[in-house]
Formats: C-alpha cells, sequence, structure tokens
C-alpha cells in the first residue's frame, strides 16, 4: 500500500523522468538493425548501402532483405531517409545533382548498379507511385499505353488494348472508366487519379512497386480503396511503401522498418513492430513521443 | 531486449507530442490503482471480520463492493476512449491492454472479498456454526497469504517490474499448496463429527475465495511481464 499512497501524494514529485533503458542492439556481422532483417527468399537484397547527397550523409550502411509478395513499410520522421532508399530501389536518385549511391542492392541477384545497367527497364520493373497523383495530360487510355508502347510490350492495337483493360482491372479502376477511355486522366477524382497511375505502373509488368506516401492527398475512402489494392497486389508483386500514416503501416504491410537519420533501426513482423517493438526510438516514434 | 529494470508509470508513458494523451493515460493509471488499493482494504477488512468474529464489520464491506463496481466501470470507459481516440500502439497498447485485463481481475478480487464478508455473517452469525480455533488459524495464515500476495500485485502497477512480478507468481504455487493441505483437514474435521459439515463447508468456501485471490494475484503479475516484456506467459506455469 506505501507505493500506491505515496504515487498518489507525490504525483507532482514523481513527473521527474529517468529515461527508459536503452535496447542493445543486435551485433551481427556489424549490423547494427534490430529484427529480422534478413529473409530467406530475397528479392531485393540491400548491403552496407551508403547514400550521400554532396557530403552530407543520407543513408548509412543499411542492409536490409525485401521478400517477393511482401508489403514492407518504411516508417521514421520526415528526413529520415526511407524515401531516399526508396529511390535507391529504381535509381531514381539518379537524377539528383550530387547524389552518390555505395553499397550493394540486387534485384533477384543481379546489381542494379551495375556499370552499364540501361535503367528504363530498370524502373519498368520496378515501379513508383507517388505521393501526388501525376497523371499524363493525356487521355485514360494513353496514360495507360504510354509505358507498353515505348517499351515494345503490344505488337497490335488490340494487344494494347488489353493490357489497358487488365491493368485497369487489376488497379480497380476499370468498371469506373470502361466507358470514358478517351477522357483526360486529368479529369478523373484524385483517388482516381493514384490508381490511374498504379494502372500505369502495372502496365509495364514490373515485379516491384514503390509507393512514396501514396494516400496522403487522398480522403479515407479513396486511402482504403488504395489499400485495398495494395493487399491485392501483393499477391502478385513485391510493394515498398513509405508511409507517415502508422496506421497505414499496420494495415496494409506484412513487415514494417523503422528509420531514424539515416539508419535502420529496426525491422520486423508488422504486429511485433506496433506492439512490442525492441528499440526504444521505435517504441518512442510508433506512439507518438517525437517525431 | 527492454531491460527489466523496475519502471514506474511516469517513465511508461511521459513525453507525448500530444501531452493530453499522457493526462489520459495518467488518469487510467491512477483509477487502476484506486481499485487495487479499494479490494485490497476489503480483502483485509473481510479477512479482519473473520479474525475478530466482528460482524458489523463484515456488514461493511459488502455494500463498499459498489464503489468497485463503479471504478470497474469509470476504467473501461477511460480505456474505450483511449482505444478510440490514441489508437495505441508499443508499450503504450501494452499498458492499455494490461490494465483493461487487470481490472476485470480486480473486479473478481472484490467480488470474493464480499464472499468472504458474507461466509463471515453466515458463520459466526449462529453460535451452532463456530468452528474450532485449529481452522480459523487455517483460514488465518492463507489469508496472510493471500494479503501478501494481493499487495505485491497491486503495488506491481506502480513499479513495473518483471522481477517482482515474477515473485508474485511463485507464491501462488505457495498458497496452491497450502489450499490442498487444508483442505484435507477440513475433510478430517468433517470425519470426526458429522455436525461439523455445516460450518466446514463454508470454510471450505472461505479458502477457495482466498486461492482465488492468489489465482487474480498471479494474473495481475503475468499482465505486468506482458507490459514490461512483451511477453505472454500465461499457461506457461505447471
Amino acid at each position: 500500500m506505501s507505493a500506491i499512497i505515496e504515487l498518489k501524494r507525490d504525483k507532482g514529485e514523481r513527473n521527474k523522468r529517468t529515461p527508459l533503458p536503452e535496447v542493445a542492439t543486435i551485433a551481427d556481422e556489424g549490423v547494427k538493425t534490430v529484427g529480422e532483417w534478413t529473409v530467406s527468399n530475397p528479392r531485393i537484397r540491400c548491403r552496407n548501402v551508403n547514400v550521400y547527397y554532396g557530403e552530407k550523409q543520407a543513408i548509412q550502411n543499411l542492409n536490409l532483405d525485401i521478400a517477393g509478395q511482401e508489403v514492407i513499410a518504411l516508417i521514421g520522421p520526415s528526413g529520415c531517409g526511407k524515401s531516399t532508399f526508396l529511390r535507391c530501389l529504381n535509381r531514381m536518385n539518379d537524377t539528383v545533382v550530387g547524389c552518390r549511391v555505395d553499397g550493394e542492392i540486387l534485384l533477384d541477384g543481379q546489381d542494379i548498379y551495375q556499370e552499364g545497367l540501361d535503367v528504363v527497364p530498370l524502373r519498368a520493373r520496378v515501379g513508383m507511385v507517388f505521393q501526388k497523383p501525376n497523371p499524363f495530360p493525356k487521355s485514360i487510355f494513353e496514360n495507360i499505353a504510354y509505358g507498353p508502347r515505348i517499351h515494345g510490350f503490344a505488337s497490335s492495337k488490340a494487344e494494347l488494348s488489353e493490357i489497358v483493360e487488365k491493368s485497369l482491372q487489376q488497379a480497380g479502376l476499370w468498371e469506373e472508366v470502361k466507358a470514358d477511355l478517351d477522357q483526360a486522366g486529368t479529369s478523373l477524382s484524385g483517388g482516381q487519379q493514384q490508381r490511374l497511375c498504379i494502372a500505369r505502373t502495372l502496365a509495364v509488368n514490373p515485379d516491384v512497386i514503390l509507393m512514396d506516401e501514396p494516400c496522403s492527398a487522398l480522403d479515407p475512402i479513396a486511402t482504403t480503396r488504395i489499400e485495398q489494392l495494395i493487399d491485392e497486389l501483393r499477391e502478385h508483386y513485391t510493394i515498398v511503401i513509405v508511409t507517415h500514416n502508422m496506421q497505414q503501416a499496420a494495415r496494409v504491410a506484412q513487415r514494417t522498418a523503422y528509420f531514424h537519420l539515416g539508419e535502420l533501426i529496426e525491422v520486423g513482423e508488422t504486429a511485433r513492430i506496433f506492439t512490442n517493438p525492441r528499440h526504444k526510438l521505435t517504441n518512442d516514434y510508433i506512439s507518438g513521443r517525437f517525431g | 531486449m527492454i531491460d527489466s529494470q523496475p519502471l514506474g508509470i511516469n517513465e511508461l508513458i511521459e513525453g507525448h507530442t500530444f501531452k493530453r494523451y499522457d493526462g489520459e493515460l495518467s488518469h487510467l493509471h491512477y483509477l487502476v490503482l484506486e481499485m487495487g488499493a479499494l479490494v485490497l482494504s476489503q480483502v483485509r477488512e473481510a479477512l479482519a471480520a473473520f479474525k475478530g468474529r466482528d460482524l458489523a464489520l463484515a456488514h461493511k464491506v459488502v455494500p463498499r463492493d459498489g464503489e468497485v463496481d463503479r471504478l470497474e466501470v469509470a476504467a473501461d470507459e477511460e480505456i474505450v476512449k483511449l482505444i478510440a481516440r490514441r489508437s495505441p500502439v508499443g508499450s503504450d497498447l501494452r499498458m492499455v491492454m494490461a490494465v483493461s485485463k487487470s481490472v476485470s481481475d480486480l473486479e473478481r478480487i472484490g467480488d470474493e472479498a464480499v464472499r468472504i464478508a458474507g461466509l463471515v455473517i453466515q458463520i459466526f452469525g449462529s453460535e451452532t456454526n463456530d468452528p474450532n480455533s485449529q481452522l480459523a488459524r487455517d483460514v488465518n495464515g492463507m489469508g496472510v497469504m493471500a494479503i501478501t500476495s494481493l499487495k505485491s500485485a497491486v503495488e506491481l502497477f506502480d513499479v513495473w517490474s518483471e522481477e517482482k512480478a515474477r515473485a508474485v507468481i511463485e507464491r501462488h504455487r505457495e498458497m496452491e499448496e497450502e489450499f490442498q493441505s487444508g483442505l484435507r483437514r477440513l475433510m478430517t474435521y468433517i470425519l470426526q463429527d458429522s455436525r461439523n459439515i455445516g460450518v466446514a463447508i463454508s470454510l471450505v468456501l472461505v479458502i477457495k475465495s482466498l486461492e482465488r485471490i492468489g489465482h487474480h494475484a498471479q494474473n495481475l503479475a503475468e499482465y505486468t511481464i506482458f507490459q514490461v516484456k512483451g511477453e505472454d506467459i500465461r499457461n506457461q506455469n505447471p
């Protein structure tokens, strides 16, 4: 009883905080990341990845496997390196002046940073969906047909139409737009535009889909439709999603990776990360103590 | 892994960016502490009534159960609001879950205290039922064990210590053994004289209530370990 009485009496006194104990990191071949950062069937394998913007290091010694047919969510405060890492996976960072990537990123065993590699087919295999829907200022049909046409995936108009229909169906948009394929893509609602962009990514037959906060500009209903779509697409694709919405990570991802100041702090099964994170930084971030 | 070093609630909840969240968790914590203190006092008084053959004290315990029930409802309302508004995760989620389950166990401990008080009234309300002092000593011995366990379990809400939680679990094993010994003694008492059956049954119910209190205290300790370590150890004990 004494402790209880004391606690009640000294409520103000006890507000003095002492820090939680720091969590020991698991030392495994020099990797500081806590949790299951390797998988048995990696589609993407990242080893000792460092990314620099000029003098500034944005990613530090990142090691992570991403499995086939999984959704992995990358979470962390702004500037922690999660979007930078995402853009490494299809070499979008190549377009950033002063950006340098070292280390190894393998897609199905092939080094995507090997000299002479053509990034155009790479970006078809590893497609990207951005924060803000960005349809081309063209018709719905042309938005989807553009990719397969330039990659030479269709030998006839009929085949192209088939790809367009299949892609729109996969993106859950076909029923809503099948009568209006000639209308401008930009005439669609925000949620429909985002699904159009996903259909455009699917049309070039990717293995991996990268999503950079794909729902941040959408209302809750449109967000739910995209999340449902992500869940369906997981059957056929590997999906890496950056999100600031932790509920979204909890809903759609099988694994979640937490980034902090350019380091991958912890990665593991989503349910575990959100109930029993092992690293204090992960716990503090997901529970809203900073970030 | 998170250390087993004792953590006070302020260490567990303080520091949310949304400060009102800290206040809500803190309020929930005080509700459960208040409930813990109240049920501990109920059990103490029910046993004091048994020891002192004090019918007036036993009569005081019964109506106070309404206050335990009121605190249970208040804590449940807080928990529902917290889940709906804050979607707690990580250590906050574990705390809310641990408190939610603890509240149910505390309410049942309150019920056991009332049951004991009712049995005190039944046993000592009639002169023909008066148990001999040896059997009363058995109840008092188990009562001390139950109060010690419950006190330690309630204090876990303050210190969140894995080590202390494991000690509570260990103590429950001893109580189980004591309960079995008590049953054997009561059986002998019945065999000696069949006129003792009435009072013996009442005493069995008293020690069964004490054993239940020990069991609920063990549950509280298991929820503490879940809170501190994220580890569900229920049903792991032989």
